[in-house]
C-alpha cells in the first residue's frame, strides 16, 4: 500500500493543491458514511475521520456539537471504525482524535485497528511531542503515519523538531485557536505556512480557521494543502444535506485548483 | 518513555517529564506546550527566589489572614471517641484553601507580564478567589462555569461579578465543571499570549499539580507545626490525616507536611466521583491519571452534591500516592455528606463546607477504626455557600434532591 506521505507528495509534485475534507463519525447520524465516497469523488485527496470523544478541548462549537450529536446517537470508535472499512474512496483516510480513546485501547490494538479499518494515519492534537514517542513508535511499526500539529507559537527549532517527528504531513495550526470558521484568513496561516515550507520538505498542510474557497486558495499560495472542517459541518448543522456538503468540497476544490 | 525517581522524597518534586511515578505529563495541544514550558521556568525560578517567597507569605498573612488557626473539636471528640483537629482553612479570606493557590498563581502571572487570567469553577470557590486575587492585582478576568453549577451556586456568581470578573456560562457537555475547565482551556488556547490559565486545582499540565501543591504546602507546613504544639514532643503528629479528594488541591497541601511521617493519610472522594477508587488511567486536561471513563474512553459525568467534587479525574499526584500505598482513597455518599454537615454544624458551631464534610462523613463512618486516636482534618471551606442548597434539600425540594446521588 502506498504511504499517506508519498500518495501527497505525488500529487504535490504534479502541481496539485491538497485537500483534505474532514469528516465527524457519526454525524450526520446514519448517513455520514456516504460522505467519504462522496467528499473523494469531490476531489479530496485524502480524508479527515473524526472519532467523536467527549472532551474535545482542541474543537470549538461546530465540531463539538456534531461530536456531540454523534456520542449521543451511540457513536463509538469501534462503529466508526467499521463503517469505514467498509468505504471505498481510494483516497488515503487519516483518523482524528483524541489521545485518551487511544490510550485506552492500547497503543497497538488501536494502531492495528486504524490499519484493518483501511486507515492510513492519526491526528490526535492533544499528543505533542514530548509524550508522542510511545504511539508514535507503534503506529511507525504498524504503517500508520502519526501527523503532528506545527503551532505558530513554537519556536523554529521545536517546528524543526516537530516537522522531523511528522508523517505523512506536517499539520500547520493556522492561529492562535481553536477549530472554527473565521471570516478573514488569519495572517498567522501564511506565516506559519512560511515557516514549515523552509524547515521540511514533507508536505505542509494548513488547517483550523480555513472558512472558504477563497481562503484556501490564499493560503494554498504558500501552502501544499489545506484541512476544512468546521465550514464544512456547520453547513449540515444548519440544516444542509449531505450533498450540499459535497457540493461545498468541489467548490474548495475549484478554489485550489485556481492558484 | 517517563523517567521515574522511585528514590525520590515522597511528594517531591515531579521528574523533568512533569511526572509523579508514572502518572502525570503535558498532554495539551501544541499551542499550549510553550506556555507550559514558559510557565514551569517562570514557576522554578520564582519559587527558587526569596524575593518572590517573602512577597507571597506576606501576601497570605496581610491579606489572606494566614496563619489559619487549628481547632480541636472537643464535643464531637466526645462524641466520636476519638481526638478530632481542623485545621481552618475556612477561615482564610474568601473562606476556602483555594486563596493560597490564587494568589501564588497571580502574583506570578504578573511577574510574567500577563494583564488576564482565566480560570475554571465549580462551587465558586476557585472563581471567587480568582476574581478576588485579580482584583487586588488590577488583572482581567473570565471565570468559566457550568451551567448547573451556576444555578447552584448563584451566590458566587454575584461575589465574581461584583469583583469584577466576567463570569461566562460552560453549556457543553454535563455542564459542570469538566466542562468549565474545557471552555478554560480552550480560551487559553487562544489568548495564550497574554493570559495566565489559573488552574483551581493540583491537575492539569505539567507545570500545574506540582505548582499548585507548592502554594498549599503552606496549610501542611501551619498545621504540622500546630501539631506539635498541641499535641506535645512525644507524640507531635496525629495518626491520621484526612481531606477530601475532588481534584485534590487541599488535600495535596496539608498531605505535604506529614508525607514524611508516619501519619495515616486518608483522601476522601465523592462515591458519584471516585476516580482514585475506580483505579482506571486515563488522560485528559492535560494529565495522566486515575479517570473515570467508559470502557471506550469516553470520560463520564461525575456526580456529587458538592459542586467542587464534581469531577470526574483526580491530580496525578494523588494517583501515584494511591499507587505507592502512602495515601488511601475512599468514598462517602452524599447522604453520609449531609449528616457530617449536620453534626459538625451542631456540635461544634462551624458549618463546613460540602466538600470537607466528605473527609468527615468518612470519620463518622469509620469511627470504629479511630477509635482513641488522633485524627487531623483540614477544613478545607466554609459552608456559607451551601446553606440555600442544604436547605432545600432537607425541606424536599425536587430540584435540590435531584443533586443528590443516594
Amino acid at each position: 500500500m502506498i504511504s499517506l506521505e508519498e500518495h501527497l507528495l505525488e500529487l504535490r509534485a504534479s502541481g496539485r493543491k491538497l485537500l483534505l475534507p474532514y469528516v465527524t463519525g457519526g454525524y450526520p447520524v446514519d448517513e455520514w458514511p456516504r460522505l467519504i465516497e462522496g467528499f473523494a469523488s469531490a476531489g479530496a485527496d485524502a480524508m479527515e475521520i473524526g472519532i467523536p470523544f467527549s472532551d474535545p478541548v482542541m474543537d470549538g462549537p461546530t465540531i463539538q456539537e456534531a461530536s456531540s450529536i454523534a456520542l449521543a446517537n451511540g457513536s463509538n470508535p469501534q462503529m466508526v471504525l467499521d463503517a469505514v472499512s467498509g468505504a471505498d474512496p481510494g483516497v488515503p483516510l487519516v483518523a482524528m482524535t483524541y489521545y485518551n480513546l487511544c490510550y485506552r485501547m492500547g497503543h497497538k490494538r488501536f494502531a492495528s485497528s486504524l490499519v484493518k479499518a483501511g486507515m492510513s494515519g492519526a491526528i490526535l492534537p492533544d499528543l505533542p511531542l514530548e509524550e508522542a514517542g510511545e504511539w508514535a513508535t507503534e503506529a511507525d511499526e504498524a504503517g500508520i503515519a502519526t501527523v503532528m500539529l506545527a503551532a505558530p507559537t513554537a519556536d523554529d527549532a521545536r517546528l524543526e523538531k516537530v516537522c522531523e517527528r511528522a508523517r505523512g504531513f506536517v499539520y500547520g495550526v493556522g492561529l492562535v485557536g481553536i477549530t472554527g470558521e473565521r471570516a478573514e484568513l488569519s495572517k498567522s496561516a501564511l506565516s506559519i505556512a512560511k515557516r514549515l515550507k523552509n524547515l521540511t520538505d514533507k508536505p505542509v498542510i494548513i488547517g483550523i480557521g480555513i472558512s472558504n474557497p477563497e481562503q484556501a486558495a490564499e493560503v494554498c499560495e504558500v501552502a501544499d494543502g489545506v484541512v476544512v472542517a468546521s465550514a464544512i459541518i456547520r453547513r449540515m448543522l444548519d440544516g444542509g444535506s449531505t450533498d450540499e456538503a459535497i457540493e461545498f468540497v468541489a467548490a474548495l476544490r475549484a478554489g485550489l485548483d485556481s492558484v | 518513555m517517563a523517567v521515574t525517581n522511585p528514590a525520590g522524597p515522597t511528594m517531591g518534586d515531579p521528574d523533568n517529564t512533569g511526572r509523579f511515578g508514572r502518572f502525570g505529563g503535558r498532554y495539551v495541544p501544541e499551542t499550549l506546550v510553550p506556555a507550559c514550558a514558559e510557565l514551569e521556568a517562570a514557576f522554578k525560578e520564582a519559587w527558587s527566589d526569596q524575593g518572590f517567597r517573602d512577597e507571597f507569605e506576606e501576601t497570605l498573612r496581610e491579606y489572606g489572614g494566614r496563619p489559619s488557626p487549628m481547632t480541636e473539636c472537643h464535643n464531637l471528640s466526645k462524641e466520636l471517641g476519638f481526638r478530632i483537629l481542623l485545621k481552618r482553612e475556612d477561615l482564610n479570606h474568601t473562606g476556602s484553601h483555594k486563596i493560597n493557590n490564587v494568589l501564588g498563581q497571580a502574583l506570578l502571572a504578573k511577574r510574567m507580564g500577563k494583564t488576564r487570567l482565566v480560570a475554571e469553577t465549580g462551587a465558586g470557590q476557585h472563581g471567587v478567589a480568582s476574581a478576588t486575587a485579580a482584583a487586588l492585582l488590577g488583572m482581567e478576568c473570565i471565570v468559566y462555569m457550568g451551567e448547573v453549577d451556576v444555578k447552584r451556586q448563584a451566590l458566587n456568581v454575584f461575589r465574581m461579578q461584583l469583583l469584577g470578573t466576567e463570569v461566562r456560562t460552560a453549556m457543553s457537555g454535563s455542564r459542570t465543571l469538566k466542562d468549565a475547565v474545557n471552555e478554560a482551556m480552550r480560551y487559553w488556547v487562544a489568548s495564550v499570549e497574554t493570559t495566565h490559565y489559573c488552574l483551581g486545582s493540583v491537575m492539569g499540565p505539567h507545570p500545574y499539580p506540582w505548582m499548585v501543591r507548592e502554594f498549599h504546602t503552606v496549610i501542611g507546613n501551619e498545621a504540622r507545626e500546630q501539631c506539635a504544639k498541641l499535641l506535645g514532643d512525644s507524640n507531635p503528629v496525629p495518626d491520621v490525616v484526612v481531606a477530601c479528594v475532588g481534584g485534590g488541591s487541599n488535600a495535596a497541601g496539608i498531605f505535604s507536611g506529614f508525607a514524611d511521617t508516619d501519619a495515616e493519610m486518608v483522601g476522601v472522594e465523592p462515591a458519584g466521583g471516585a476516580a482514585v477508587g475506580r483505579q482506571v488511567p486515563g488522560v485528559v486536561h492535560g494529565s495522566l491519571s486515575y479517570l473515570m471513563q467508559d470502557e471506550f474512553g469516553q470520560v463520564q459525568e461525575a456526580h456529587s452534591v458538592s459542586a467542587g467534587l464534581d469531577y470526574p479525574g483526580v491530580g496525578p499526584e494523588h494517583a501515584h500516592l494511591a499507587d505507592i500505598g502512602r495515601a488511601r482513597y475512599e468514598s462517602v455518599t452524599d447522604t453520609e455528606v449531609l449528616d457530617a454537615f449536620q453534626l459538625l454544624s451542631r456540635s461544634e458551631g462551624i458549618i463546613p463546607a460540602l466538600e470537607p464534610a466528605h473527609g468527615l462523613a468518612w470519620m463518622v463512618k469509620a469511627k470504629d477504626e479511630l477509635a482513641g486516636k488522633t485524627v487531623l482534618l483540614n477544613l478545607s471551606g466554609r459552608g456559607d455557600k451551601d446553606v440555600a442548597q442544604v436547605q432545600a434539600i432537607l425541606d424536599g425540594d425536587p430540584e435540590a434532591l435531584s443533586t443528590m446521588r443516594p
